[in-house]
């Protein structure tokens, strides 16, 4: 259903319908409303069944979504600027274990000086992590990133960071259009992990190798990037069909023919730079 | 598109003000953006937030450098900040003031405030009246349906019922109407006439 709401509370409403079992996130502002509303849509049962654990920060944050998702869970957290940084030894544990957790990064300057505006230094410092990074431009589209990243994670096993700019998006008000749970469960299939850590029948994973697997590994991570560029625009036209209406595709020009400039630009600056482009080429420049 | 400015305080609900007034919007069927711009989170700093309004879908994410209308929440700003800065010709102007034209000394901005878009009204003592707490946020949304016409005042209700529980929104929903009325009846310059207006606001 369209409404008018605020895209923190947009971005936790999509998280609900992606039926997240275990959500655990340490609270920094401009992340915070996100995790107050699935905090209380764990309590109040909209979430169910689904944990919601409480940690001490963002580096346990980030290990008990490892631990959750290697055992099987649908794994959800979510962070800002430092908070990132404090979590990137365990950024790349889960993308060398191949898990798919899926996080929102509410875009957040790093500091010092200690600033809580907008910028993208935290996620774009952890650019070569294995997490795969989207980028909303508008709250509409941060719904739907939200949809199509734990799809794309659970399909390609691997990490998936949603980037959502601080305060302009996920403390701006606007309309947004929720899908239905039943459309969101059809685009996205209950978790199927590709292994288990069980007690009953055990493995290990992560161990000890040597530069030869390792190299092996890091490969893996990079041409899993590079799938993941062919199979997002797949995915968002499969959820297109699903949701009946468009979904934007990860790279969309905007008044390319004849340009003598091209801008390029990810997340929420995209709105503000079209309407630039509109005065700048109605005028002939 | 209409661009709105609103100037506050940290506590007075500033954010809020420019949340309700875009789920207003919406509800007339509008498009609508708000956002808020703080510096520490903290009561009784500065604070503004933006709304934008539109019969088109908004890209423009930028702060509201050119308001067709400021709120002013708290007068006292003024010795800090340029409020007005980037007020269009012609724009809307409501303060929350016990206070007239000539004592807010509004003179001293030259031609940039016109009379007869700009309206002072007591919204904290309409708040008090109402609520019973000094927060001139309804009073000031009902106002600003009266001055502009950009939000209707069954949007601005509704708005407010969606946000509150049931008896805080009944009271803050008593302010805006009250606001409202003020305003429909607001002649500048005419101070004298404030007690009458405050009854017929009371009313």
């Amino acid at each position: 259903m369209r409404d008018q709401m605020e895209g923190s509370r947009a971005v936790a409403q999509a998280v609900v319908r992606c039926r997240p079992q275990v959500v655990c996130a340490y609270p920094i502002s401009p992340q915070t409303h996100i995790v107050e509303a699935l905090a209380a849509a764990t309590r109040t049962g909209e979430l169910a069944p689904c944990e919601f654990v409480n940690v001490e920060s963002e580096f346990a944050a980030l290990s008990v979504a490892i631990g959750a998702s290697a055992a099987g869970s649908r794994a959800y957290t979510a962070t800002s600027s430092q908070g990132l940084l404090f979590m990137a030894e365990a950024l790349y544990n889960a993308a060398g274990l191949g898990l798919p957790i899926v996080m929102t990064v509410a875009n957040r300057a790093l500091g010092a000086p200690i600033n809580i505006w907008n910028d993208h230094s935290d996620s774009m410092s952890q650019r070569d992590s294995g997490w795969v990074q989207l980028y909303a431009e508008s709250n509409q589209h941060a719904v739907d990133l939200h949809l199509l990243a734990f799809r794309l994670a659970e399909e390609l096993s691997t990490p998936v960071m949603v980037c959502v700019d601080g305060f302009v998006l996920t403390h701006a008000f606007e309309a947004v259009d929720l899908p239905e749970a039943e459309l969101v469960d059809r685009f996205l299939p209950a978790f199927r992990p590709r292994q288990v850590l069980d007690p009953d029948h055990p493995v290990s994973i992560g161990t000890m190798v040597g530069p030869d697997a390792f190299t092996e590994v890091r490969y893996l991570a990079h041409t899993t990037a590079l799938r993941a560029i062919d199979r997002i625009p797949e995915l968002a036209a499969d959820l297109e069909s699903v949701l009946g209406r468009s979904v934007r595709a990860p790279v969309s020009p905007y008044r390319l023919a004849g340009a003598e400039t091209v801008v390029v630009a990810l997340g929420s600056v995209l709105g503000t730079l079209q309407e630039s482009v509109v005065e700048f080429r109605d005028s002939g420049r | 598109m209409f661009q709105i400015r609103i100037h506050g305080r940290g506590g007075q609900g500033v954010v809020t003000a420019a949340e309700l007034l875009s789920v207003a919007a919406f509800l007339d069927g509008r498009h609508a953006q708000a956002f808020p711009s703080f510096g520490s989170e903290r009561t009784g700093a500065p604070v503004e937030a933006y709304c934008r309004i539109s019969t088109h879908p908004i890209r423009l994410r930028e702060p509201v450098r050119r308001p067709d209308a400021v709120i002013l929440q708290d007068p006292s700003l003024r010795r800090h900040l340029d409020v007005f800065a980037g007020l269009a010709v012609g724009g809307y102007v409501l303060i929350n003031s016990q206070r007239d034209w000539e004592a807010l000394e509004l003179d001293a901005y030259g031609g940039q405030l016109t009379p007869d878009r700009t309206v002072i009204v007591p919204a904290t003592q309409l708040a008090l009246t109402h609520i019973g707490r000094p927060l001139p946020n309804a009073a000031l949304l009902g106002g600003f349906a009266a001055l502009t016409g950009q939000v209707s005042l069954p949007a601005v209700v509704v708005a407010i019922q969606r946000r509150f529980p049931a008896r805080v929104a009944e009271a803050n929903v008593e302010a805006a109407r009250a606001a409202y009325r003020y305003v429909q009846v607001y002649q500048p310059g005419e101070l004298e006439l404030v007690m009458d207006r405050k009854e017929l606001a009371d009313a």
